[in-house]
């Protein structure tokens, strides 16, 4: 079937197979590599993108379902010029990564929580961030990260 | 120019990670290329009679399916070697031809040209084999009645070692304790499985990508499989997303993909599911510990008799690494005076056991750390205290523990002192009593540890070239996988050669560009690779004096090199850049100073007897008396790792350590069934925890440098995970401690919190 899906602000039209995931659309069809697959259970958040604003575990998306949608990876996230996200920005600053694989997902889940709560508590980041999962930071960073970038608040919005 | 030791530099390496323009294995793009699954035994234990792939083969897409015979493999040997002379080595099958062993052995290979269709036929292929009985549990297969997986051995037993004579270390104590306590076997789970992509290039060299800690060993492997010399093979590593021990040595995997895209002469590729990752990936910990613990009525310790059985899983291959470091540090912090000690290595229908973060270490750490608190109940004495009156003192150092292992440095009781003052540890026992005194429903519980572990042994190589720009091309042998070395190594460069930051480029993981090296794993790489960064560099800079000397028509001793500048002292009006030496060196004149090496320098950094970072961590737990929840409040963590290069970078590596830790102490197990099937066969079982279920952490720090590297560093990648560990699981027992428990096995869940409540006649525990 063929999809239409507005990723990172360009529409894309693939042809695929009906059971193709969203994950494998934005990796294979689109070529965007940067969300990552870390699990099959839909246990780990690697995958998280937003749709329509709202963060989703891709993974657990049919590309068909995003038909007619707007996603944003994040390849998406920095500006333009170059400029990082602030949540990106914050992460570099906090030493919110160490191997990154989980670091997309983990960008694109408080990104959108961030929308939703742009002045959470250290409780409310940690309950928002039970669906991704890191092994190398102990959260604690991460945690840093979004509790910084929400006091950034108006480069968030 | 001020010195960055000791700086928070902001990770170099973040912005590709940070885009999403990182390319790990999956990401990498070859035309053609083809897609490898693996057809695995769901059988722990048999007899392989046949394998029928002929429906297989016949389905679209299909470009290939292999058997163990049709490849002819040779298997991964074992690591550490064997004691010369002991018995024959057990290779590691890369495809089983004979015999399976645990579920989830590979027994053939599909390839086909797209993933999908490599899935379809993998379910075709049908393999007879004609089951036997399983050995899963490691004392079970100790017993004289057990299947034994290796019948040329005689028994499960593959390594021993025995420590002590015949006097008993226990004669003379007041006291004796004693336990048998499992250390858990555990996944790794690094966020990104196992990879491979291999393909033949334009010239007929061998090209592996795989995700490793380790890329010269991988290709040793290919190049021994392959009968191919090392110039025809390259191996490289990209983005690693987390490797954790687990992705260190060799994999069967790996060389079965090199080996097919060799023989296809096409691209092959084989990303692990995560389903597929928790069987095919090498698990951790997984031992069976008895202890006894004598000491004096002052608790003055006098003697430990313990027999560790490590479990190795169906193999070898590489469960002795963990089997030998649980052993050499089975002595921890304190001075124990006699020792018995048995070890053994067992082999069992599970999947093979290798290192995992701590490896050996954290299971030491448990065992004693355990057995002291039980100490400590016996004498009715504060476990600090206890812990005070028998840790090794500063002057005890250089010190060689009866096991054999020689600690550098260590000021154990600065560490205690210091953790009992950050925590509050006189605050939290009051409130303890209170808690206790008011018969609270939710009590609390005060946890401690003191813990020496062992990092950095072996060699690591470092090179530094000025460019002729005059940039610093550092080439290092480790191999990175989220630790930050390009930060680390070029920090150590910028204050060596006094250039900036930006001008410094860290050259890993490309066996085509790095001559050779050891790898990234056992908590080395700041110390060993920096170290020979250090030395190299250092080299240069003696170099570039000589030049600089001739350049400036000057004494070499008269030339320094300040402010990035070489000139000569006193005289800093006539001074050279690198970019000016880089120059100088082209020319005749710099060549006839220097011969053809130029700006050049190598080290390959030793330190055989490794380092011994140390610490004492606390933790605070509430356990629920009606529910037997737990809650960790609190952990503090004071670490020393010597000298600190970079904070963030330690305290990072601090903070991943101890959630791995906290997993095993509350959440995370890997079991198997009486048949061999694992319990936990997703991340939906397994259970590590996430952001919601730990607390932030509260760090502190004492430095004792090492003398045993120029920078005085020691690791820290793997601490958390040996003093959070029994720091937590004391805590929890110490808020059980007046219901009369005194043991609850690893992960401390809430059924078996409450279990041992229900067994203790708690009334709230009533089902």
């Amino acid at each position: 079937m063929q999809v239409t899906i507005t990723v990172n602000g360009t529409s894309e039209t693939h042809e695929v197979e009906t059971r193709t995931l969203l994950v494998h659309y934005l990796r294979e069809a689109c070529g965007h590599t940067g969300t990552n697959v870390g699990c099959d259970t839909t246990s780990c958040g690697a995958c998280t993108v937003l749709l329509d604003g709202e963060s989703v575990k891709s993974c657990t998306v049919l590309a068909a379902q995003a038909d007619g949608r707007d996603v944003t990876t994040i390849e998406g996230m920095a500006s333009p010029d170059g400029t990082l996200h602030p949540i990106q920005q914050a992460f570099h600053e906090e030493h919110g990564l160490q191997c990154g694989y989980c670091t997309p997902g983990m960008v694109m889940a408080a990104a959108s929580f961030l929308k939703e709560n742009p002045d959470p508590t250290e409780a409310e980041v940690r309950e928002a961030l039970e669906g991704n999962l890191c092994r190398c930071t102990g959260y604690h960073n991460i945690v840093q990260s979004i509790l910084a970038a929400a006091k950034n608040r108006e480069l968030v919005s | 120019m001020q010195t960055l030791f000791g700086f928070p530099v902001a990770r170099l390496e973040d912005d590709p990670l940070l885009r999403g323009v990182a390319k790990y294995v999956a990401d990498l793009e070859r035309p053609g290329t083809t897609h490898v699954v693996f057809v695995r035994s769901h059988i722990a234990h048999g007899r392989l009679a046949g394998i029928d792939v002929s429906e297989a083969l016949e389905m679209p897409g299909v470009v290939g399916v292999f058997t163990g015979a049709d490849l002819g493999l040779p298997g991964i040997g074992e690591f550490p070697p064997l004691p010369p002379g002991s018995r024959a080595e057990i290779f590691r099958p890369c495809l089983t031809t004979d015999r399976v062993r645990h579920v989830g052995e590979a027994v053939a290979a599909v390839v086909a040209e797209t993933y999908a269709q490599a899935v379809d036929a993998a379910e075709l292929v049908v393999a007879d084999i004609e089951d036997e009985p399983a050995v899963v549990d490691p004392l079970a297969a100790l017993e004289p009645d057990a299947p034994v997986l290796f019948p040329e051995l005689g028994s499960n037993v593959v390594r021993e070692a025995h420590l002590g004579g015949d006097a008993d270390p226990l004669a003379g104590a007041d006291v004796v304790v004693r336990g048998r306590f499992v250390n858990q076997r555990l996944a790794a789970v690094p966020l990104e499985p196992n990879g491979t992509l291999a393909y033949p290039d334009e010239d007929g060299r061998l090209v592996c990508w795989v995700s490793s800690q380790s890329p010269f060993q991988v290709l040793g492997a290919v190049c021994r499989a392959l009968g191919r010399d090392r110039d025809r093979v390259r191996v490289v590593v990209p983005a690693v997303g987390g490797g954790f021990g687990a992705k260190g040595g060799v994999y069967p995997e790996q060389v079965i993909v090199a080996a097919l895209a060799d023989r296809l002469g096409r691209p092959v590729r084989h990303i692990e599911t995560r389903s597929e990752n928790l069987l095919a990936m090498s698990q951790g910990r997984g031992a069976v510990q008895d202890v006894e613990l004598g000491a004096r009525r002052d608790g003055t310790l006098v003697g430990m008799r313990a027999r560790m059985v490590t479990e190795f899983g169906a193999y070898p291959w590489r469960g002795a690494i963990a089997f030998a470091t649980s052993r050499l540090m089975a002595n921890g912090v304190y001075r124990i005076p006699n020792m018995e000690l048995t070890a053994l290595g067992v082999v069992t229908n599970t999947p093979p056991v290798g290192p995992y973060r701590g490896a050996g270490r954290p299971e030491a750490a448990a065992m004693l750390e355990r057995a002291m608190d039980l100490l400590a109940g016996e004498l009715e004495m504060d476990p600090v205290e206890l812990r005070r009156r028998n840790l090794l003192r500063p002057e005890d150092f250089p010190y060689v523990t009866p096991t054999g292992a020689s600690y550098d440095s260590g000021d154990y009781l600065g560490a205690l002192e210091e953790l009992v003052k950050e925590a509050g540890y006189d605050g939290l026992r009051a409130e303890q009593a209170a808690r206790r005194a008011a018969g609270d429903r939710v009590q609390l519980g005060i946890g401690v540890s003191t813990f020496v572990e062992v990092s950095g042994t072996g060699s690591e190589y470092g090179s530094v070239r000025i460019a002729p720009d005059g940039h610093v091309v550092c080439v290092t042998g480790a191999s990175p996988h989220g630790q930050g070395h390009v930060t680390t190594f070029s920090q150590v460069l910028a204050d060596a050669l006094q250039v900036p930051l930006d001008r410094i480029e860290v050259v890993h993981s490309d066996t085509a560009v790095v001559p050779r090296g050891t790898g990234t794993f056992g908590s080395r790489s700041g110390q060993l690779g920096g170290s020979a960064a250090l030395v190299a560099g250092q080299a240069v800079v003696e170099r570039a004096r000589q030049l600089a000397a001739d350049a400036l028509e000057a004494a070499e001793e008269d030339v320094v090199l300040a402010e990035g500048q070489f000139a000569v002292a006193g005289v800093p009006s006539r001074s050279l850049s690198w970019a000016d030496v880089a120059r100088h060196a082209e020319t005749d004149a710099g060549r006839t100073v220097l011969g053809d090496d130029g700006l050049f320098a190598e080290e390959d950094f030793d330190q055989a007897d490794g380092t011994y970072p140390f610490g004492a961590h606390l933790a605070v737990v509430e356990v629920d008396t009606e529910t037997g929840r737990v809650e960790l409040r609190r952990i503090v963590a004071v670490d020393d790792c010597g000298r600190i290069l970079n904070p963030i970078i330690v305290a990072g590596q601090v903070h991943g350590g101890l959630l791995q830790g906290i997993a095993q102490a509350l959440f995370e197990e890997v079991s198997f069934d009486e048949l061999g099937n694992p319990r936990a066969p997703t991340l939906i079982e397994y259970g590590a925890p996430t952001a919601a279920e730990v607390p932030s952490y509260e760090l502190g720090h004492t430095v004792t440098p090492t003398p045993r590297n120029p920078l005085g560093m020691k690791g820290v990648g793997e601490a958390g995970t040996v003093g959070a560990t029994p720091a937590i699981q004391n805590a929890v027992l110490d808020a059980l401690a007046p219901y009369g428990v005194t043991h609850v096995d690893l992960p401390l869940g809430p059924m078996k919190v409450w279990q041992a409540l229900r067994d203790a006649g708690v009334p709230g525990a009533a089902p």
